[in-house]
């Protein structure tokens, strides 16, 4: 049997700060002008480096390059990705631009490709000072020259997304598929005899966990945090309390949510009870569990947990 | 073993935002002031060491890659490290390593982080599918650690607050302090808003831009220096799982090991008093006292009391953080370089406004991830 799995996208428009050397290369591509950086061997570097991989020293010197070049090896893509530059199939190609000691990789839209191909830049209609500014290179002469001037560009915007499938372990699975049936489950360690609530292989020991142990859907705040401050990615409006609750069975505690009480009541040592959703809406999810709050019972005693902190 | 010493040290000006350097610029700066520092050429450097906190903090999969020709490294040995919050530290050790194995004269470590980039909190609350929604931030992570640590030792509630007033001081005599608030007081401090209780927003670290360089060098490198070096006695490292039942938060085992191994190996019985000045890995105040005692500066519950006694500030028994420490620049992947870095500049009486008088032994402390990864190393005057 397949465990679960889901998909998992991660996404952030980082930016890029790019210095001296390529924030005037990315200024020049605003004014459809290409340039290189000169080292001190003479050779010019198409994109521009920022540092002489000779002497060591700061690139100073950027020279104008054409943006017609001739293509130096190519090869074919069929299948266009995501994200890259053409969604039909393209050849990416290695090209020496016209003035330049050195290849850059780009796409080339055309329907074959060959060595020594001429080609030139297809721009964007509106640049705005980054390396997209370069939409692809088509066969051909350029017959455009750009204007000059325009202030480097000090930062640059990268939109980055990355998807993955996440698979769960047997183990993960187990707990999950208990889960939509209303039960919390570990496993314990053949070696150390512990209770993992998730059940996974040990962290001590190294070995696979066995014996499916239920645990209670009850138990004791070990310790806590009362979280004030909103940042990137919360889930939750502030305040609330994220604590360590030690399942009793269990013997490592797990991250949930106390409510039901006020943030400053909730102590070391409170014992809590899960609040399930409504039925209706579990799944193979630990949401269904939706927080802890009190259960009423007296404290745990110090001696009881302080092993877990 | 072979001998190995801390020839140069370089850092930047950490701050908030480093837009006008790419990250590229942003480690010459540090390496270039590393090599001047040493006075020492590009064509003496046998090896290069990188050093980067997790790749999605800038959303670039191996800077060492596109960093490799910037950085020096090109037709030399290029190593990445990568060891969380700490890593800064195994930097500077797998550079030692380079050396006391005998394989190079002279290595360059550097670390770098550009925050900015991105979000540190974002990049570090990624929730996977099948996980609940409870996330609490960086803070929140050892927010409950520390609880814990103030019920079992019953420390009173200020102590935190004086860490931070002390770092903060200390960093306003560090020109490239991020933070630099000589104004502090205990008062503002405890008046400052609770972020993740029992942590307020000034016993944080900020978010920096910065990096940090060294070129450690063999016995005859260091011998023919004519400056002050400062020799590496010692090192360390050590790792446990982030989660296993029976961890010990407070105290983590990773971190004491390294350090009873630390001592011994640079044959130190009494390190309060044989260590003049420590650089401490404190990105939230509770830390320094909770380190002082996982260390063995102090035995367990007496770290508050050594914070409360003033004695961890510059001109007492032991001063920690003259740099300001984490507290006041925290360019994650370069952190623990910074330690490592500002240890040996005291040594080296090259700590300026912050100098430690007379500092003849210093101890470096890194660790990183669920207090998972340790570093240190003690660095001397003399061998």
């Amino acid at each position: 049997m397949d465990t679960l799995a889901a998909p998992l996208t991660i996404a952030f428009d980082y930016t890029r700060s790019l210095g001296p050397v390529l924030g005037r290369f990315m200024a020049g591509l605003r004014e459809r002008r290409v340039l290189g950086a000169r080292t001190s061997d003479g050779r010019v570097h198409v994109p521009p480096l920022e540092y002489d991989p000779v002497t060591h020293e700061p690139v100073t010197d950027l020279v104008e390059v054409s943006p017609t070049g001739t293509v130096v090896s190519w090869t074919w893509n069929a299948r266009p990705v995501e994200g890259q530059p053409l969604d039909r199939p393209f050849g990416w190609a290695l090209i020496r631009l016209d003035g330049a000691d050195t290849p850059m990789l780009h796409a080339v839209d055309a329907s074959e490709l060959h060595t020594g191909m001429r080609v030139r830049i297809r721009w964007t209609p509106a640049r705005q000072g980054h390396i997209r500014d370069i939409e692809c290179f088509e066969p051909g002469e350029s017959d455009m020259s750009g204007s000059t001037g325009g202030e480097p560009v000090e930062i640059m915007t990268t939109p980055i997304r990355l998807h993955y499938t996440h698979t769960t372990s047997t183990e993960e699975d187990r707990y999950l598929r208990a889960l939509e049936q209303g039960r919390i489950i570990g496993q314990r360690c053949p070696a150390c005899r512990k209770v993992y609530v998730p059940p996974r292989v040990c962290p001590a020991d190294g070995v696979a966990p066995d014996e499916v142990v239920e645990v209670a859907d009850r138990g004791m705040v070990t310790t806590f945090c009362v979280v004030n401050v909103p940042f990137a990615g919360q889930r939750l409006t502030p305040p609330y309390v994220v604590a360590q609750v030690l399942l009793d069975g269990a013997d490592i505690p797990i991250s949930h949510l106390i409510l039901g009480v006020e943030a400053a009541d909730v102590r070391m040592g409170m014992r809590v009870a899960a609040v399930w959703r409504d039925r209706s809406r579990w799944s193979t999810t630990p949401e269904n569990i939706d927080h802890f709050e009190p259960s009423g019972e007296p404290d745990a005693p110090y001696e009881s947990y302080a092993e877990h902190l | 073993m072979r001998r190995a010493a801390v020839l140069g040290t370089g850092q930047t000006e950490h701050r908030t935002r480093r837009t006008d350097v790419s990250m590229a610029g942003l480690c010459r700066e540090a390496i270039d002031r590393a090599l001047a520092d040493a006075a020492t050429g590009w064509d003496q450097i046998d090896a290069v060491v990188l050093g980067k906190a997790p790749d999605l903090f800038e959303g670039v999969m191996m800077p060492e890659l596109f960093l490799a020709d910037a950085i020096g490294a090109a037709g030399k040995p290029l190593l990445r490290v990568h060891t969380a919050g700490s890593v800064g530290g195994a930097t500077g050790i797998v550079a030692t390593s380079l050396i006391r194995a005998g394989v190079h004269r002279r290595v360059l470590a550097v670390a770098f982080e550009k925050q900015s980039e991105s979000n540190a909190m974002w990049a570090l609350s990624i929730q996977p599918p099948f996980s609940a929604p409870i996330t609490a931030g960086a803070g929140g992570y050892f927010a409950p650690h520390i609880r814990s640590y103030i019920r079992r030792f019953d420390a009173p509630a200020h102590i935190g607050a004086l860490v931070a007033v002390k770092d903060r001081r200390n960093g306003a005599l560090n020109p490239h302090a991020h933070l630099r608030q000589p104004d502090i007081t205990l008062d503002s401090v405890q008046r400052s808003p609770m972020l993740w209780d029992p942590i307020r927003y000034d016993e944080t670290c900020p978010s920096s831009d910065g990096a940090c360089a060294l070129v450690i060098g063999d016995q005859a490198a260091a011998e023919a220096s004519s400056n002050q070096v400062a020799w590496i006695r010692a090192t360390a490292m050590r790792t446990e799982p982030t989660f296993y039942s029976g961890k010990d938060h407070v105290d983590p085992r990773a971190g004491s090991v390294a350090a009873s191994a630390l001592w011994e190996a640079a044959g130190i019985k009494r390190p309060l008093e044989e260590i003049d000045v420590a650089e401490l890995y404190v990105p939230f105040s509770w830390f320094e006292p909770m380190w002082l005692e996982n260390v063995g500066f102090v035995g367990q519950g007496q770290g508050w009391k050594l914070v409360e006694s003033g004695e961890t500030r510059i001109g007492g028994a032991l001063p920690v953080n003259p740099s300001g420490g984490v507290l006041c620049s925290n360019p994650i992947g370069a952190s623990g370089l910074l330690r490592f870095a500002e240890a040996a500049m005291q040594v080296m009486g090259r700590a300026g406004e912050h100098q430690v008088p007379g500092a003849a032994t210093a101890l470096g402390h890194a660790y990183g991830g669920g207090s998972q990864f340790f570093s240190m190393w003690v660095v001397g005057r003399q061998p």
